[in-house]
């Protein structure tokens, strides 16, 4: 394709292009690359541990899901570690995992014909920490000029852009924890006007100690220190949640581009989208989630007795669990669907985390099982959810699934991935 | 200051090009081909400035295009 076609398809929006997944680059608590972390996933294996003494031994919560196995050096080019935070390198190396997944070698491509859409929603507080701390301390003059940009949530996109030569339409959502989906969801819209490639998703890093007073400073995190225990949505004890670092990245693209260039995986459709937003605190009116549901499903064209399996919000507060399986319950009935949280061996990971729930729902499609939610003990009755508990992943066909994201403020969103059609036997 | 000087700093404030050998002789390389940008090359004035004492204005820095040059430009403000 030339740039001159590029140009004249993007003029126009075509409804009934369907985005495929192909690539899938993972950074995650509880493993690199998203084979790694699958089957860490599987295993109940949990990246939750206790953040490193030095600086942090006053906070009184500690618990963090890190990418302890992460080494800048092996994966940025000398030439960028001055210029990034920890979440930009970070975010650079899981898309460089999504581009070889994928095969796509953006060297061979037109330069307008790849994108890059990220969602980022803390930006990169370690770079600023530092940076801040040498104003007050050693004067302005010492402050790095990459401190310019390398704070910004827009700045993964644009290092993603710059690295691989992507000129084609691209962007930036912020949405809290949502804004992983709304990614996701603009990078369909881009491709249906006509950008045949995007790299989409999410990564995100704060847990230096000026991060995590922010987090601290949410009022959400849970006081537990047995890092077991800490995170256990849907729980009856559920008293928060544990933050996490890392995420995912994707290469989503136009299924016959897809085909043309003879991709090697299509792991499935981006076949639903919506986003919702919740009425003001005190209106009376229902939270937005279960709208998202309905308008992503209806986006999907799928009814929700053909969705096989739910990866949820959960977010760990009991009041936000309630509503959220109260959503669930409104549209499949109780105990309708099964329901999983696999970031709860990850930690919430804000825009981070619904991409990564999105690469386990591609996975649970390909392998036929649904990961479980391990530490989970009681249920209370009233949520009638379907959760899928213990220590062992439930074997069950997938072929659709359902992945929801909430973030403070008032985001929802709702995503469907479905088996591409191709695939299918 | 001398040319060694100006590769330290230059690698500390921006890394180092994978696809260039900052060890050859560079004197009249233009800093742009050596893979060092405008903000790269801000970055640098400033750590001059702090290891030096010379300040280089931004609107000179975008002159200084040569290691040649900006080494005798810090030379010249030195004797001076």
């Amino acid at each position: 394709m030339t740039q001159a076609t590029v140009a004249a398809r993007a003029a126009q929006t075509d409804e009934r292009t369907t985005a495929v997944i192909t690539g899938l680059g993972v950074v995650a608590p509880n493993g690199l690359g998203a084979e790694k972390y699958w089957a860490a996933t599987l295993r109940g294996e949990s990246g939750i541990r206790s953040l490193a003494p030095r600086g942090m031994s006053g906070y009184p919560m500690r618990l963090a899901g890190q990418v302890t196995s992460f080494v800048a050096e092996d994966h940025i080019p000398s030439r960028l570690m001055p210029q990034t935070d920890r979440v930009t390198r970070l975010a650079l190396a899981a898309a460089e995992l999504a581009l070889d997944d994928a095969e796509l070698r953006p060297g061979e491509l037109p330069e307008y014909s790849m994108g890059v859409v990220t969602s980022n929603a803390s930006g990169g507080f370690e770079f600023t920490h530092r940076e801040i701390q040498k104003l007050w301390t050693k004067g302005p003059q010492t402050v790095s000029v990459y401190e310019s940009f390398a704070w910004f949530y827009a700045v993964n996109t644009g290092q993603i852009s710059i690295r691989h030569g992507m000129r084609g339409p691209s962007g930036v959502l912020v949405a809290e924890q949502a804004g992983g989906l709304d990614a996701l969801g603009h990078a369909r819209r881009a491709i249906r006007r006509g950008t045949p490639h995007i790299v989409t998703g999410g990564v995100e890093s704060s847990l230096d100690p000026w991060g995590w007073v922010s987090h601290i400073a949410s009022g959400r995190l849970s006081k537990e220190s047995v890092p077991e225990l800490a995170y256990r949505p849907f729980d009856h004890g559920a008293d928060g949640y544990v933050p996490g670092e890392g995420g995912a990245i994707l290469i989503l693209e136009d299924a016959e581009a897809a085909a043309r260039r003879g991709a090697a995986k299509v792991y499935g459709e981006l076949a639903g989208y919506a986003a919702t937003f919740d009425p003001r605190p005190g209106s009376g009116r229902p939270p937005g989630l279960e709208q998202a549901i309905r308008k992503a499903l209806a986006d999907a064209g799928t009814p929700p007795e053909e969705i096989d399996v739910v990866f949820a919000d959960a977010a760990g507060i009991p009041c936000l669990d309630r509503d959220e399986a109260t959503a669930i319950t409104a549209v499949f009935g109780p105990h309708g669907v099964p329901v999983t949280a696999p970031k709860a061996l990850t930690g919430r990971l804000y825009a981070g985390s619904g991409p990564l729930d999105v690469v386990c729902a591609l996975l649970s499609i390909r392998d036929g099982v649904i990961p479980p939610v391990p530490n989970v003990g009681t249920v209370p009755a009233a949520y009638q959810i379907d959760l899928v508990r213990g220590a062992e992943p439930r074997t069950a066909p997938v072929r659709t699934a359902l992945v929801l994201a909430r973030g403070k403020g008032g985001f929802n969103a709702a995503v469907v991935l479905r088996k591409h059609r191709k695939e299918e036997k | 200051m001398t040319l060694d000087d100006l590769r330290r700093i230059m690698v500390a404030c921006a890394g180092e090009d994978e696809h260039v050998d900052l060890g050859g002789d560079i004197m009249d390389e233009h800093f742009a081909d050596l893979g060092y940008d405008s903000l790269a090359m801000m970055e640098t004035a400033a750590k001059i400035e702090n290891e030096f004492g010379v300040r280089i204005p931004d609107e000179k820095v975008a002159e200084l295009t040569t290691p040649r040059a900006l080494l005798d430009f810090v030379s010249h403000v030195t004797v001076s």
